[in-house]
């Protein structure tokens, strides 16, 4: 069964695009990474999937159940981060967290109190007073607490300093290894790469590329960087060209000796080869070459 | 009944504040009452000779150095007003507020159907506005009982059964008017309480207007139109029970259909 699986998802807020003709497939089990700008449709499709927001026209399941018709159900085995966590203002964080269980009709105490300890987050505090960062761990609490089948997460990193970043990940893999699936949207490329090992890419409301974080960085692309160059090699497979007055650099694919040769001629004083990393994927969809 | 709960607890002050102060204007006009006796009945004669100012608040047709009159004209100012305001403060943000406070992504994605949601919250208003008027009610008769004065039973059950399905129906049409807001409704809220208000003042004054009571909850909710006519005016009263399934069901409807912003 698939964890998240959408056909021609599309969403129009009146005549405003929020999403168009989005093809997802999410298999269960996996860490999948949704990469986009802000205002690319990563939340307008999250927010469809949970429900929140009516689609317009094709289909979505979740687990293997609709969105229109089983929403209830889904959200009982979704745990969903929003990007900007926000709570009832008078609560304690252990009453938002007791409030979060009862709607799902559950005791999670002790796994709340084991995850709080964990991310550092003191229950007995005011939700109001809380900072940017504690806030996040309210949410992050909320959403792991209950053990659900599928995370759901909207940017889960802002806010977090680098220290419960790297505890909020390993608590995603533990899940993650138990069977779970994580849905992972950010614009924060380096944790996509990092931890996904498939994603897609969303621009414009549409989604573009939905591959392997291996095939997106491109098996067999190089960056190739030449330092003191001025000029490029006379050959075909070149992209994605930088220039400098210390260096030109370009994307390659082909075959090694062809470049070797085609460099030949050239002047330039070092040389670097190196595998494109997620951010220069991500520009390249995201630049009119990549179109 | 998690969300029950979660509201009542939510709006505890917004209720113990408007109660208290709704019991405590009645209380002192009920306790105020003796002193009040012998001015009274002189007052009664000159409202009576007011013409169109006492006309419009139906104070020609009450005896004021009764205590049953007295205590329909001053439950028609305090409860009257005090409750409709309440009742539509309470019904507008009801569902707005979720959006408002950025609460309703938090909410709603846990697995509650839509329709668990406006039950929920419909329950908890018509609860707090049941709570108002029976601690409203039980000052009253506490009060009367400190005077030593005895409140006709039939006329206070019909007076306070009036203001209380007044304030119902308001909050039920604020609450259908809440699921398409999604900012404050704070000032719609008041503003449709005081244009009630004021349609049943235009109807007294004038039959050309009569049509308005069957607009306004304050033409059966009216104290003293109560008490000179000794039972709540069914023929105005239905309506009122029409507009108030109405607010419910729009409720269902739309909130059922809406996109909910983050």
């Amino acid at each position: 069964m698939k964890a998240i699986e959408t056909k021609g998802l599309t969403k129009y807020y009146g005549t405003v695009r929020g999403v168009e003709n989005v093809d997802l497939t999410v298999e269960e089990g996996e860490i999948f990474g949704f990469i986009g700008p802000n205002g690319a449709g990563k939340s307008t499709t999250i927010r469809t999937l949970l429900g929140l927001i009516r689609k317009t026209s094709g289909s979505a399941r979740v687990l293997g159940m609709d969105v229109d018709r089983e929403s209830e159900a889904i959200r009982r085995e979704v745990g969903y981060l929003p990007s900007e966590a926000a709570f009832y203002g008078g609560m304690r964080v252990h009453e938002v967290l007791a409030f979060s269980a009862g709607l799902r009709k559950k005791d999670c105490r002790e796994e709340a109190n084991r995850l709080a300890e964990r991310l550092g987050l003191d229950l007995s505090r005011k939700v109001a007073e809380l900072s940017l960062g504690n806030r996040k761990k309210v949410g992050i609490v909320a959403a792991l607490q209950h053990k659900p089948r599928l995370y759901i997460l909207d940017e889960p990193t802002s806010g977090l300093d680098p220290l419960i970043q790297r505890e909020f990940f390993a608590l995603l893999k533990e899940r993650s290894e138990e069977g779970a699936t994580v849905f992972l949207s950010s614009h924060v490329l380096s944790e996509i790469g990092r931890y996904c090992r498939r994603a897609g890419i969303v621009r414009d409301g549409r989604l573009i590329a939905e591959k392997s974080i291996d095939t997106l960085a491109g098996a067999g692309i190089k960056r190739v960087t030449l330092h003191g160059a001025a000029e490029l090699p006379a050959i075909e497979g070149i992209r994605d060209v930088k220039r400098t007055e210390d260096f030109v650099s370009f994307f390659y694919s082909g075959r090694a000796d062809a470049l070797i040769r085609a460099l030949a001629p050239l002047s330039f004083e070092d040389i670097t080869l190196a595998d494109p990393d997620i951010e220069d994927v991500f520009m390249h969809y995201y630049t009119k070459e990549g179109k | 009944m998690t969300l029950f709960f979660h509201e009542l607890k939510r709006d505890r002050i917004k209720l113990l504040v408007w109660t208290g102060a709704i019991a405590f204007m009645l209380v002192v006009s009920i306790v105020l009452y003796p002193q009040m006796t012998a001015q009274m009945n002189e007052m009664g004669d000159m409202f009576s000779q007011m013409g169109g100012f006492s006309e419009a608040f139906n104070m020609d047709k009450i005896n004021f150095g009764e205590f049953g009159g007295y205590f329909a004209v001053e439950c028609g100012n305090v409860l009257g007003l005090g409750g409709a305001f309440f009742a539509a403060l309470l019904g507008v943000a009801a569902l707005a507020k979720e959006e408002r406070e950025h609460t309703a992504e938090f909410l709603l994605t846990h697995p509650v159907s839509r329709s668990y949601v406006v039950a929920y919250k419909l329950a908890a208003v018509v609860a707090e506005v049941l709570v108002l008027n029976f601690v409203v009610a039980l000052s009253a008769v506490a009060a009367g009982l400190a005077i030593g004065q005895e409140i006709d039973a039939s006329l206070f059950f019909n007076v306070f059964l009036g203001y209380l399905l007044m304030q119902i129906e308001i909050a039920c049409v604020m609450f259908g008017l809440s699921a398409f807001l999604r900012g404050n409704g704070l000032g719609l809220g008041l503003g449709v309480a005081f244009v009630l208000y004021f349609m049943n003042i235009l109807a007294n004054l004038t039959d050309d207007a009569e049509f308005l009571r069957y607009i306004t909850p304050f033409a059966y909710a009216d104290g003293t139109a109560i008490a000179a006519a000794g039972h709540i005016e069914v023929k105005y009263l239905i309506p009122g029970l029409v507009f108030t399934l109405i607010g419910i069901v729009v409720a269902f409807f739309r909130y059922n259909r809406k996109d909910i912003r983050a």
